[in-house]
Order: structure tokens, then C-alpha cells, then sequence
């Protein structure tokens, strides 16, 4: 963390070694912010923040004992600090983002079956760290941004370095992001569970953690478009397009949505800027759009890249994808009212916030059929590579998502699946079968290449993976729609007498087996990922297993450089 | 041969007879394939909708207010009608049930289906967070579905404790009835409470009473509670010889009750809901199971106010 940061500002560190005075500095920066944190934790006014500010504390505690211990090279070798080879991809950030990503991943679906087991088992909600309502934001928190943040971060770093064949630029602003983007994760996660909460959905992070994230982001934009600056093909390729859109978008929603004021500097709690209804419009233009740049744009820009180099195939349409960024990235903004359909929202807003995710619906497939259709002339390959098998499906789901997405923001619609649980199957049928199965083909595709393996442990493990995930994925999205529209028409219905038929009480009981089902599905579903991590590491640690051989795309690694001037050194 | 640009320009791929556009990343080419028609013109369509829809219903925001639409739709001129056409469908049924004498409604089958139907409905909505969706209470909250009653189970019983609330702060006709809390207040000592305990519980038969819990009961007790135990509804005093038990039926429950009792509170509904509403809720609750026949229905309405001397 620390030979970047003086990578980046062209410090006095070269072949491995600090200059004395550097390190002094350098420690004593951290030694300084250990003391303010510990300072901060002292005198909170709550006990969450003084628990928030040791987790900080610990941190600057992890990197001052790195930067002493920086000084001795040849005690952790050079892999820690490589020589800086521009005839190289930066590939270290990358590595750990993925095992960041499994690792997070594997952490966010188990709470996820956790808290699906409280719904129907609520015996198991253990008061109050582990409660339904502080694990819930701990849940979408770590498969989003841990899991899917990490997972971008890390494909964003790799596709940026072979798309613009240049090497990462600012090497330790790059780990700054990568490592801020960690501890992040961490203080959001252990604040909910303490109970810090803005009651944001999405955005539950308190202040303080907000403008941390707020730097980290802003690192890594600084190292994105560095990096397509510093670029040797003439043109900027596709998937960068969209990573940019995601990295520009996220940030602006992100600061609009989180402006507050904090009560105190030493506390956790702040209040917003926006309140009442223009507040709910805000945090929905927030949450829309952290689906639409976050879970579209960014997972579309992985799709533009491992699609075609799995499925070794030109991408299927130049002018759609040109065609589908702008009218996607220019409609999705304006969709988010479509959350507060009859609500206090003035009805020119809800009616805006439909007819734009209408008006959504192909610029959305645009993403589908270009990958979908970048299978024309290998489609064989769903038979027998099972990475692009994964592929397909993923994409099958995105567009079964982004076609659903449009029908639930008409009113007559939405009059009936609002605040049911068909939202709940929706947002997971996208979640489970485009962004992890989207993510899960990358991981595959990139882990030989990254740790310089001749292929996968087992491809047919990643077979099991994909049929595990895809029947986890059925039981979930299917209980969940028949339990939201049960739902919607128990909640809605007259007798011939003109009243309600039924109770709240009894709309809930009549949901039990689907929720039962729902969490079944989610047991299969991280099934899958743990054959996953099992096949990961397996991989990592160089192992092959002996099975009969499946497809999957070749790989050429003397190829796998930036274009220099020069030869390589 | 690593380092060096590639050189691949257009060509026409093989598999789909297509040209390339010559741009060439990592590997990746892109076909030159023209828009797909069916998903322009879906696109333009769902454009030409959004068009039509923008016109016809609010849509644009101007400086006061937004535009008002050709249909002249709101989402709230949609409500206030529909809760007027629900209401104008029930109205001779609320009507009905309103200006019908209560000791004529159980005469009436079909009305007092319908406004069984109805209180159900009312039920579901403002009951059940406390009596539960079955109407069987739960510890705190009294069973509807018996024939036990602590304030009377005729319909106009029923009716006199949904409008006025039980123990309703502020409702000057709410039905009250207020249990010493005869260990805490130190009207009884630790041990005369474990005696009364005894003899409550032996009540029912459970244990053995000892002489001086029988005289303390006689002497604290009885008057609210009768000498037998029974209960007294002008006071709303519960039984204390019979099964049910309102705050839990094990020795420590009933001594908890005895030394600092608890008082449930149920809202004074006329508050909140129109007396026909009310009317159904007592029909509702009256037809549970436990409902009890009027005792001398001419004398009932003079009786009310005297229900909670």
C-alpha cells in the first residue's frame, strides 16, 4: 500500500529500497493518522463510532507496520514490491480483487440464506446484532459492493491494461483504491451490525464512511482514465465506454444522495440535505441508477470483454453497441421515480419515471443481443465449454430482467408488485443469474491467466457450479414471483360483499412455503459458489484435476503485454 | 511479434459472411452488422408510446406545476373516486346495519350476514394486531372466541366496549375496572400473597388452599371478584375459577397478577370509526361462538350507562 502511494506521486522509492527520510515520513504520516483515529475513538459520542474509529485505527495500524517493515525487502520478497515493467500488465491488484471477490461473495450469500431463513424461521433472528434489519443491509451491502464492487474494480483494472495495451497507470493509487475500497467494506458492514444506519436503502453507510468511499472512488477514476490516456490503440473499446459510464455515474449518485450534515464530527449520525419527498426521489434516483451504472453498465462492460474472448468471436454489432450505450446511459437516469408510483411524488414525476423505462426496454437488450449474438458461428460452444455456457445464461437473464424491469414500472403493473415480493424475485433473478453468473464465467476466465496456470482445476466442476447456480436461481425467482403476486392479489382483494378478504397476518402465513422454497434456493445457489472457491483454489495452487477434457479458449501469454516503444527490459 | 501493432483492418469473417469494422483490441474484432430492424422499430415504438402517454396524462413540469394531461388523470382523482364507488356499493348496507335497533338486527338473517361480513373486513384491518387473525387473543389480549366475557357477550355489550375502549385514556365512557396491586403497594405482605396464590389456584383445583388464604380472599378479593370466584362483569373482573387465564395460568403468573397487576388498554374505536363499522365489529366478534342472547332486550339501552358502575 505504501510503494504505491509513492509510486503514484513519484516518490523516493526505487528497486525496493526506501530513502531514510522517505520512511520517516511516510511512517510518521500513519503513526500521526493512528493517533487521530485513536483520539476519534476516545472521545465518540456513541459507542458504535469509538467501535468504527478502532476498525479505522486497526487499519492505519496494518499499514504503518507494513511501511517499517517495507524497509526490509528481501523479509517478504519481491512480489510485493515487483519492478516497475511497463512492458507488463499490473496484474497484483487484479489478484487480489478476485480472491477479494470470492471471498466476499461466498460471505454476502451466506448472509443471504441467513436472512431468508429468518423470514421463515423467525426464531433465528438473534436481537439486535443479528437481527433481520441490520443483517439485511449487511446482505445487499456484500453481494453489490463487495462482491460485485470487487469484482468490477478487479475486471475493470484487467480490462482496461489488454483493451488499451498499456500498463496500469498510478501502480499506487491503484492499491490505495483496491485496499481503501476493503476497508470500506468493512466499516460499512460491521456499522450495521452495531446499528449504524442512515435508513438509505443502498446507502445505509453513515457520513464518514460515505466520504471515505467518496476518496476511494475518486482514486479510481484517476487511474481509469489515466490508463485509457495512456492507451496504444488508436480507439477506446466498448467495454471501456461502459466501465467509464459506471465509475462517472456511481460517483454523482453516490455524493447527491449521501449530502448530509453530521451532528457531530465524534459521532455516527448525520441529516440529510433532501428531506420529505424530494429526499425519496433522490435516494430512488440513487437506487435506480446504482442498478442501471452499477449492476448494467459495469457488468455489460465485463460482457464486452470476456464474451468475445471466451466465445474467441467478433462482437456481433459495432453501430448496436455504439447505439445501445448512448440510449441506455441516457434513459436510465430518469426511470427512478418508477419506485414511488402512487406515492407523494407529483404524478408528472411518476409518469416521467415510467415512460422512460419504457422507452428502456431495447436500448437494455441492446447488451443481450450483442452478446448473445457474438455466439453466431461458435454457438456449439454452449454444448461444450461450460464458462461460456455460464455466459449465455447470464445474458438470458439480463434480458429476462431488463424486459421484466419495464413491466413492473407500469402503474397498472406496479399497483399490483409494489412492496410484494415479485420485487424481491426480480431483483434476484438479474442479481443471481446475470451479475453472478456474469461474474462467476469472469473469475473462471481469468484466474489461469492471472496466476499463470495452464488451464482451470476442473472445468467440469465449473459444469456443477453452473447447474447448482442455475437451480438455486429457478426455486428462488420462481417461489418468490408466485409468493409476490399471491401476495399483491391477497393484499387487493374484495369479497362480492365489498371488503378485504384478507388480513396482513394471513397474507404473510400463506407465503411460508415459498419462502421455505426461496431459501432452498439460495442453499443451492452458494453450493455452487463453494465448488467454486473449492475449483479457485485448487486452480491457484497448480493443481489439475484428471477428468475427461471440455472446450474452453486458448490463451496466449507471450501476447499478453502492453505495447511499448521499446522492447521490454 | 508480441509488441508489434497488429495489422488486421477490415475483412469479412468466415461464420457469419460479415465485415469487420477494423478495429482490432486485444484480440477483440467487432462485425459491421447494421441495427437489427425488429429492435428499431420496437425502440421507435415504445418512443412513439411514451409520446402518446406524455400527452394524455401529467407529464412535463413547468414553473407552478406539471402539465395536466388530455385525460385529465390524477392519482388522487383516481382514489377519491374509487373510495366513493366502494362507499355509494356499501351504502345501504352501512345504512341498514346503522338505523337498525340492535335487537332487531340478529332478527334480520341477511343484514346480520352482511354485517358480520363487514366487521370481519374492519376486523382484519384494526383488530387482529392484538386479538390475532383468529380472533384467539394471546396472552394480554382477550380470546374472542369463547364464551368467556370480562364486560358482557350480547351484542350490545359488545357494541358499548368497541365504541367506548377499555381503561381509553381521555374517553370519559370507557369501561375501567382497576386491580390494586395489593404486594407491590403493600397492601398484602410477600407471604399473603403466596397464600392468596394458593387459593386462587385451588380455585380450579390445582393445589390446596390453606384457612388463611381462603380469609384473605374472603376479605380482599370476593368483593370485585365474588366470593366463589366467578368473576362480576359490572366490574369487568375476570373469573378466577375456570381455565382461562388472561396473563398466563402458571403459579408465578397468577401471583405476578395479584402482587403488581397489569392493565390492558383496547382504544375507544368511535374515534376512529363510523358507529355502522362499529355495529359490524360487534356482529363480527358476537358470531365468533361466544356470542350471548340479550338477557331483557327492552331494558338495554337504559342499562348502558350503568355497565360500568
Amino acid at each position: 500500500m505504501s510503494e504505491p502511494l509513492a509510486g503514484a506521486i513519484g516518490g523516493p522509492f526505487s528497486q525496493g529500497k526506501w530513502s531514510m527520510e522517505a520512511l520517516t515520513t511516510r511512517a510518521g504520516m500513519w503513526f500521526a493518522m493512528l493517533v487521530l483515529a485513536l483520539m476519534a475513538a476516545a472521545l465518540a459520542h456513541d459507542a458504535a463510532f469509538a467501535a468504527q474509529m478502532v476498525i479505522v485505527a486497526i487499519a492505519i495500524g496494518v499499514a504503518l507496520w507494513w511501511t517499517l517493515m517495507g524497509s526490509q525487502v528481501d523479509r517478504f520478497g519481491n512480489w510485493l514490491r515487483p519492478a516497475h515493467d511497463e512492458g507488463k500488465y499490473d496484474d497484483d491488484p487484479i489478484r487480489w480483487g478476485v480472491i477479494a471477490t470470492m471471498f466476499w461473495g461466498i460471505a454476502g450469500f451466506a448472509a443471504g440464506l441467513f436472512i431468508a431463513l429468518q423470514l421463515a424461521f423467525p426464531v433465528l433472528n438473534f436481537e439486535p446484532y443479528l437481527n433481520f434489519g441490520r443483517v439485511r443491509p449487511l446482505h445487499t451491502s456484500a453481494v453489490i459492493f463487495a462482491f460485485g464492487g470487487n469484482a468490477l474494480i478487479a475486471t475493470s483494472f484487467y480490462v482496461v491494461q489488454r483493451t488499451c495495451r498499456a500498463r496500469l497507470a498510478f501502480p499506487g493509487l491503484a492499491r490505495f483504491v483496491f485496499w481503501g475500497y476493503q476497508l470500506f467494506i468493512v466499516l460499512a458492514a460491521t456499522g450495521y451490525l452495531l446499528g449504524v444506519t442512515q435508513s438509505k436503502e443502498y446507502a445505509e453507510p453513515e457520513w464518514y464512511v460515505d466520504w471515505w468511499l467518496t476518496a476511494v472512488w475518486v482514486a479510481y477514476l484517476v487511474v481509469f482514465v489515466a490508463t485509457i490516456i495512456k492507451r496504444k490503440e488508436p480507439h477506446i473499446y466498448v467495454a471501456n465506454w461502459f466501465y467509464l459510464a459506471f465509475i462517472l455515474t456511481v460517483a454523482m449518485l453516490h455524493i447527491v444522495n449521501n449530502l448530509d450534515m453530521p451532528v457531530s464530527l465524534l459521532g455516527s449520525r448525520s441529516y440529510p440535505v433532501f428531506g420529505g419527498v424530494q429526499g425519496a426521489l433522490v435516494q430512488w434516483w440513487y437506487g435506480h441508477n446504482a442498478v442501471g451504472f452499477f449492476l448494467t453498465a459495469g457488468f455489460l462492460a465485463m460482457m464486452y470483454y470476456f464474451v468475445p474472448k471466451q466465445a474467441e468471436r467478433p462482437i456481433y454489432s459495432y453501430r448496436l453497441s455504439i447505439v445501445h450505450f448512448w440510449s441506455l446511459i441516457f434513459l436510465y437516469i430518469w426511470a427512478g421515480p418508477h419506485h414511488l408510483h402512487y406515492t407523494a411524488l407529483p404524478d408528472w414525476a411518476q409518469t416521467l419515471g415510467m415512460v422512460f423505462s419504457i422507452m428502456l426496454w431495447m436500448p437494455s437488450w441492446g447488451g443481450m443481443i450483442n452478446g448473445l449474438l457474438t455466439l453466431n458461428g461458435a454457438w456449439d460452444k454452449i454444448r461444450t465449454d461450460p464458462i461460456i455456457r455460464m455466459m449465455v445464461w447470464a445474458l438470458a437473464f439480463y434480458g429476462m430482467s431488463t424486459f421484466e424491469g419495464p413491466l413492473l414500472s407500469i402503474k397498472a403493473v406496479n399497483g399490483m408488485s409494489h412492496y410484494t415480493d415479485w420485487t424481491i424475485g426480480h431483483v434476484h433473478s438479474g442479481a443471481l443469474g446475470w451479475n453472478g453468473m456474469i461474474t462467476f464465467a469472469a473469475v473462471y476466465f481469468l484466474v489461469p491467466r492471472l496466476w499463470g496456470r495452464e488451464r482451470l482445476y476442473s472445468l467440469r466442476m465449473v459444469n456443477w457450479h453452473f447447474w447448482c447456480a442455475t437451480l438455486g436461481i429457478v426455486f428462488y425467482a420462481a417461489s418468490m414471483w408466485v409468493a409476490g403476486i399471491l401476495q399483491g392479489f391477497m393484499w387487493r382483494e374484495y369479497g362480492a360483499d365489498g371488503y378485504l378478504v384478507n388480513s396482513f397476518a394471513e397474507t404473510v402465513s400463506a407465503m411460508w412455503p415459498m419462502y421455505v422454497a426461496r431459501a432452498f434456493g439460495g442453499l443451492l445457489y452458494i453450493a455452487g459458489a463453494v465448488i467454486m472457491v473449492y475449483n479457485i483454489w485448487q486452480t491457484i495452487a497448480g493443481k489439475l484435476r484428471e477428468e475427461k477434457p471440455l472446450t474452453t479458449a486458448s490463451y496466449n501469454a507471450e501476447a499478453d503485454r502492453p505495447l511499448v516503444a521499446q522492447p521490454a527490459e | 511479434m508480441a509488441n508489434e501493432i497488429p495489422q488486421v483492418g477490415k475483412r469479412v469473417d468466415d461464420a457469419t459472411g460479415t465485415e469487420t469494422v477494423g478495429h482490432e483490441w486485444d484480440g477483440i474484432e467487432e462485425l459491421n452488422t447494421p441495427l437489427p430492424r425488429w429492435w428499431l422499430w420496437t425502440f421507435y415504438a415504445t418512443c412513439v408510446w411514451a409520446l402518446g402517454y406524455v400527452i394524455l396524462y401529467p407529464a412535463i413540469p413547468l414553473l407552478d406545476k406539471g402539465t395536466e394531461g388530455a385525460l385529465g388523470w390524477t392519482s388522487r382523482g383516481q382514489l377519491t373516486e374509487e373510495l366513493a364507488a366502494e362507499a355509494a356499493a356499501r351504502a345501504p348496507v352501512m345504512e341498514a346495519v346503522a338505523t337498525t335497533p340492535l335487537e332487531r338486527l340478529q332478527e334480520d338473517a341477511g343484514l346480520m350476514q352482511q354485517a358480520v361480513a363487514g366487521g370481519a373486513a374492519a376486523f382484519r384491518v384494526h383488530c387482529v394486531q392484538c386479538h390475532g387473525a383468529n380472533a384467539a387473543g394471546s396472552e394480554g389480549y382477550p380470546n374472542l372466541t369463547d364464551d368467556e366475557w370480562l364486560w358482557g357477550g350480547d351484542l350490545a355489550a359488545i357494541e358499548y366496549t368497541l365504541t367506548n375502549g377499555i381503561r381509553h385514556p381521555g374517553a370519559t365512557q370507557t369501561r375501567t375496572s382497576l386491580m390494586p396491586a395489593f404486594g407491590r403497594d403493600g397492601i398484602l405482605s410477600g407471604e399473603q400473597v403466596n397464600s392468596v396464590t394458593n387459593y386462587v389456584l385451588s380455585l380450579t383445583g390445582e393445589g390446596s388452599a390453606t384457612a388463611a388464604g381462603a380469609e384473605l380472599f374472603a376479605n380482599n378479593c370476593a368483593v370485585c371478584h365474588g366470593a366463589d370466584g366467578g368473576g362480576l362483569r359490572q366490574f369487568g373482573t375476570p373469573s378466577l375459577n375456570d381455565a382461562v387465564w388472561l396473563y398466563g395460568d402458571s403459579r408465578e403468573a397468577i401471583r405476578r397478577q395479584i402482587f403488581e397487576p397489569r392493565h390492558g388498554v383496547m382504544p375507544a374505536w368511535e374515534e376512529r370509526l363510523d358507529p355502522a363499522t362499529i355495529r359490524m365489529l360487534a356482529a363480527y366478534v358476537h358470531s365468533l361462538g361466544g356470542g350471548e342472547d340479550f338477557v331483557e332486550a327492552v331494558e338495554l339501552a337504559a342499562a348502558e350507562p350503568n355497565e360500568q358502575d
